[in-house]
């Protein structure tokens, strides 16, 4: 643990975004966590996303459960709004404040445990109803906190730290995303920001359920020779099958790749995802091919990364239910008790 | 790119910039800290053994260490004004709280090794080779043609800058190792000198001859014109006590300032600097300029003087021709005569200070030493030897005209040469420097240095009340930081010497040091050439005088990156370091002085 706080100068040619932000007005306090920890490289990852995006950071809403990794909402994003909820509750918090309030950004960050062990059905529930929000896990495969028991994510066949062998079956959150319904579901790794920033922002600029699973090695336990979430592991077993670039709006579109080999999937936002293939015959769009090729990965103990899917097209949850397009803590007196004359005519319409 | 050798002293001797730029390579930031931990006396010491005059220097020093700060860059867009660290004025606060440094004083053999030394000239250069050399057995004689020691020092430097008990104090920490200075002695003869018993024969003479302008009426108004130095050095010596009421100084440089403050402390009411350039190409020091308009004294800048005007030779005023900057075809800067009338300015008394030159006309031709075109001696620039092996140069005598730090600087390797040459070492085989490096660590996350960034910006100076400081000529203008004060500008040092270590095999590639890194100093990425890796670091690497530290290829062919310019040295990449690959080793520097250490030294 760090005794100071971070420096407040910052290198003199840091540019700043449209806001007048530089990427350090992005930070939050300094990490608790241990030295090293992968999830400090996603606070990073989220921080320089959110820059790149110019989102301002008060119009961001970010939401976590209990563990190590729901800790980290503290060191991003300090000017944004956050809360803390009961382990592996945050899905329930975020779908009613995505409710209340439909124009912020929601951030949902949660870990192995709190979103694959007690939070399962949550997170189950969450993605199918389509709620517009990035859900990130920050997978390690361990209980850091209680000194590294193996998590429901953690491979049959790893080891602990003690060299203990794991027996269960392990829960793939990736591929229940996409069986869930998820809209755009992307894997990353904490040790790989130039994979992982586009995809944080290809998740933020999509409209719907996002999900990314991002692996993330805990330095303390689960970071040795017999893991399957380790640095070496991971970096040695690592099948990325494309590499996304995320264009807003205002950049420039240029195509300089050769046909056949980018994929352009425009956003509801204007947003385009471009991606640039790796692997030939994955299909982002394909849900049963790109669950297959997933299977066969894992059976052949290769870790995919990349965007795994995405549907911009699907309607989120306020388009099923049919909400106002006002944000419903936004609307009045008038709007909600409009009188009895209205009241009237409603209950004359259903005699 | 190639792995950095950080076995080399000097990689990270230059990382510690203050160091690298000062002449006489003073480990500053060790003595920061340690006037920070209130330890003044050790603080002190530290600065004696480099550079001998800690109080003299703490208040005249040109400063070259503190342009080079990298504090000054790292405030850059930071803060409103980016300034380096006071370190200057930090050293006086050294000198002005010691309480007890003489514990810490070396003493000098009780028996002298029987060489014997003759240093002519008793200013800085002289007296730091009869330290160095009076500390490991040498008998050393100072011949003088003042009355008191110190040279330049005493005789240019005016009282409300240096009160003369400080130079008195640092003169006698030197006599006490037993060197002798002959006072009121003048050496009219080299040939004679080395007729004598001695060694060797250190020439520190200074620069002492004022130049002289030569232009009408200089020759018959000659009583009310002086030439800048001797008449600062009359004053010193209490020569002269009063000047008229109208002061022209011409002159730029900080002699030129020294004047014009004097002549506002004599009786100068109405005290005006002419340069023939621009205010911005003045050789004084910038802090010197604000100094003299502080005290009311206008600079005017582009007027050539043209002549004096006299009635019978009592000055009336001084003509000038107004000149602007123009290009020729060449591209050369040349001073071209406007259409504009010549400017009288109304005077008194003028005091000319336009520059310094040297003179040896007590060298006799055939003794062996040769002198360039220039007047100045022929010297091996590393080793002061000059063409008779016996004799060496130092100080202003050496190169001409520079500062009292250099002059130090000059006199530790001309020590050396002569200590070399005593012992029948060759004297062009230099002593390396005495170097250490050692981790800071105490605890998990806790260093022996204070790791947290002050904000605080430089600190000014208190000063005495301008109505008294302008009455008496004795009244030091500063008074120095205080407590608070020196306490606060201390913190702002960014201990730029505990320096940033690498293990390379010890990385796991984790990126936790590249995300905490406040500056953005760090990047892993794929080795290249320089130019092409400057432009893939994370910020924007522009200052190619500033080295990048490149480790071996790492585990994944990556190479780490660390761009030293802004650096806080705040050890947050240590400390978010998992592995211990980064660990932060306080680098401590000190050149080689005359002695055991630099004998044999290949």
């Amino acid at each position: 643990m760090t005794f100071i706080a971070k420096p407040k100068l910052r290198h003199p040619e840091l540019q700043r975004n449209k806001h007048g932000f530089t990427r350090r007005d992005y930070e939050g306090a300094v990490s608790t966590l241990c030295a090293g920890c992968g999830h400090d490289s996603i606070s990073a990852a989220i921080i320089q996303a959110c820059y790149e995006l110019e989102l301002p950071p008060h119009r961001v809403a970010k939401l976590s459960g209990i563990g190590c990794s729901s800790k980290t909402p503290t060191y991003f994003l300090g000017n944004a709004h956050g809360f803390n909820s009961v382990h592996g509750r945050m899905p329930s918090v975020l779908t009613g404040a995505n409710l209340a309030n439909r124009d912020l950004i929601y951030l949902g960050v949660s870990g192995d445990g709190d979103s694959a062990s007690i939070g399962l059905g949550q997170f189950a529930h969450i993605l199918r109803r389509g709620v517009n929000m990035v859900y990130i896990v920050e997978n390690n495969g361990v209980y850091g906190l209680t000194k590294g028991q193996f998590s429901a994510t953690a491979d049959r066949g790893s080891k602990s730290k003690r060299g203990v062998e794991n027996h269960s079956a392990s829960i793939d959150l990736v591929m229940l995303a996409i069986e869930l319904g998820a809209t755009y579901v992307a894997r990353g790794f904490s040790g790989d920001k130039s994979q992982l920033v586009p995809l944080i922002k290809g998740a933020i600029s999509h409209r719907g359920a996002a999900f990314i699973d991002c692996i993330s090695p805990c330095i303390a336990f689960n970071n040795h020779s017999g893991s399957t979430k380790g640095f070496d592991y991971v970096r040695e077993h690592n099948e990325a099958v494309n590499f996304l670039d995320v264009m807003t709006p205002r950049d420039e579109i240029t195509a300089d790749y050769a046909p056949g080999s980018v994929q352009e999937i425009k956003q509801h936002d204007g947003t385009v995802l471009r991606l640039r293939k790796i692997s030939e015959d994955y299909d982002v769009h394909d849900r049963v091919a790109a669950m297959h090729y997933l299977q066969k990965s894992k059976a052949a103990g290769d870790i995919v990364t990349g965007v795994l899917h995405v549907d911009p097209e699907s309607p989120d949850l306020h388009d099923t239910l049919g909400t106002v397009s006002a944000p419903l803590n936004s609307l009045g007196k008038k709007e909600l008790c409009p009188g009895k004359s209205a009241i009237d005519k409603f209950n004359a319409a259903r005699r | 790119m190639k792995p950095t050798d950080i076995a080399s002293p000097d990689y990270f001797h230059k990382v510690v910039d203050c160091q690298w730029a000062c002449p006489a390579h003073t480990p500053v930031p060790e003595y920061i800290r340690l006037i920070a931990a209130g330890k003044f006396d050790e603080a002190y010491s530290i600065n004696w053994v480099s550079n001998v005059f800690p109080g003299v220097l703490g208040r005249t020093c040109d400063r070259p260490c503190e342009p080079a700060c990298r504090r000054g860059r790292v405030e850059e867009k930071n803060a409103e004004k980016p300034e380096p660290v006071a370190i200057c004025r930090l050293k006086r606060v050294a000198a002005d709280n010691k309480t007890n440094f003489e514990r810490l004083l070396p003493s000098a053999p009780e028996k002298t090794n029987g060489k014997k030394i003759a240093c002519i000239g008793a200013g800085p250069s002289s007296l730091t080779v009869a330290r160095d050399l009076s500390l490991i057995g040498y008998e050393v004689v100072i011949f003088d043609q003042d009355k008191k020691s110190a040279g330049m020092i005493r005789s240019q430097i005016p009282r409300f800058r240096l009160p003369e008990s400080v130079i008195d104090e640092e003169v006698g920490y030197i006599e006490g190792l037993g060197v002798e200075i002959k006072n009121g002695v003048r050496i009219d003869s080299l040939q004679a000198l080395l007729e004598q018993d001695f060694d060797a024969v250190f020439v520190g003479a200074g620069a002492p001859r004022g130049r002289d302008i030569q232009i009408e009426g200089r020759a018959e108004a000659a009583k009310h014109i002086h030439i800048g130095i001797d008449w600062l050095s009359s004053v010193s010596f209490g020569h002269v006590s009063k000047i008229s009421k109208r002061v022209v100084v011409l002159g730029g440089g900080n002699t030129a300032m020294d004047c014009c403050r004097t002549a506002r402390r004599l009786g100068g009411k109405e005290v005006t600097v002419v340069v023939r350039s621009g205010f911005d190409e003045m050789k004084a020091s910038p802090w010197e300029k604000e100094d003299a308009i502080h005290e009311g004294i206008p600079i005017l800048n582009y007027r050539v003087p043209k002549r004096f005007l006299h009635d019978k030779g009592k000055l009336k005023g001084v003509e000038f021709e107004i000149v602007e900057v123009r290009y020729d075809e060449k591209g050369k800067r040349r001073l071209v005569p406007t259409e504009d009338a010549p400017e009288v300015i109304p005077c008194d008394e003028v005091l000319v200070a336009i520059g310094q030159e040297n003179a040896f006309p007590w060298i006799e031709s055939d003794c062996g030493v040769k002198f360039l075109d220039s007047g100045l001696p022929k010297l091996n620039p590393t080793t002061f030897q000059s063409t008779n092996k016996k004799v060496f140069f130092g100080g202003d005598a050496a190169f001409g005209p520079k500062n009292i730090i250099w002059a130090v600087a000059h006199g530790h390797e001309a020590a050396i040469s002569i200590d070399r040459l005593c012992s029948g070492d060759s004297v062009s085989d230099r002593p390396s420097p005495d170097v250490n490096l050692i981790s800071q660590k105490m605890g998990i996350h806790e260093w022996t240095y204070d790791n947290d960034i002050s904000n605080d910006l430089r600190n000014k100076v208190p000063l005495v009340d301008q109505k008294i400081a302008l009455k008496d000529i004795k009244v030091e203008v500063e008074v120095g930081f205080d407590f608070k004060l020196a306490m606060s500008e201390a913190q702002r040092c960014l201990n730029c010497d505990v320096q940033t270590v690498f293990t390379a095999p010890l990385c796991i590639e984790c990126d936790a040091c590249t995300d905490i890194c406040p500056m953005d100093c760090i990047t892993f990425t794929e080795n290249g050439p320089e130019k092409a890796v400057r432009e893939r670091l994370t910020a924007k690497s522009t200052n190619t005088t500033q080295d990048l530290y490149v480790s071996s290829a790492l585990k994944t062919g990556r190479v780490m990156f660390k761009d030293e310019d802004v650096c806080l040295h705040c050890g947050l990449c240590a400390e978010r370091c998992p592995t211990g690959a980064w660990d932060m080793r306080k680098f401590y520097l000190q050149t080689a002085k005359a002695g055991a250490a630099c004998q044999n030294a290949k």
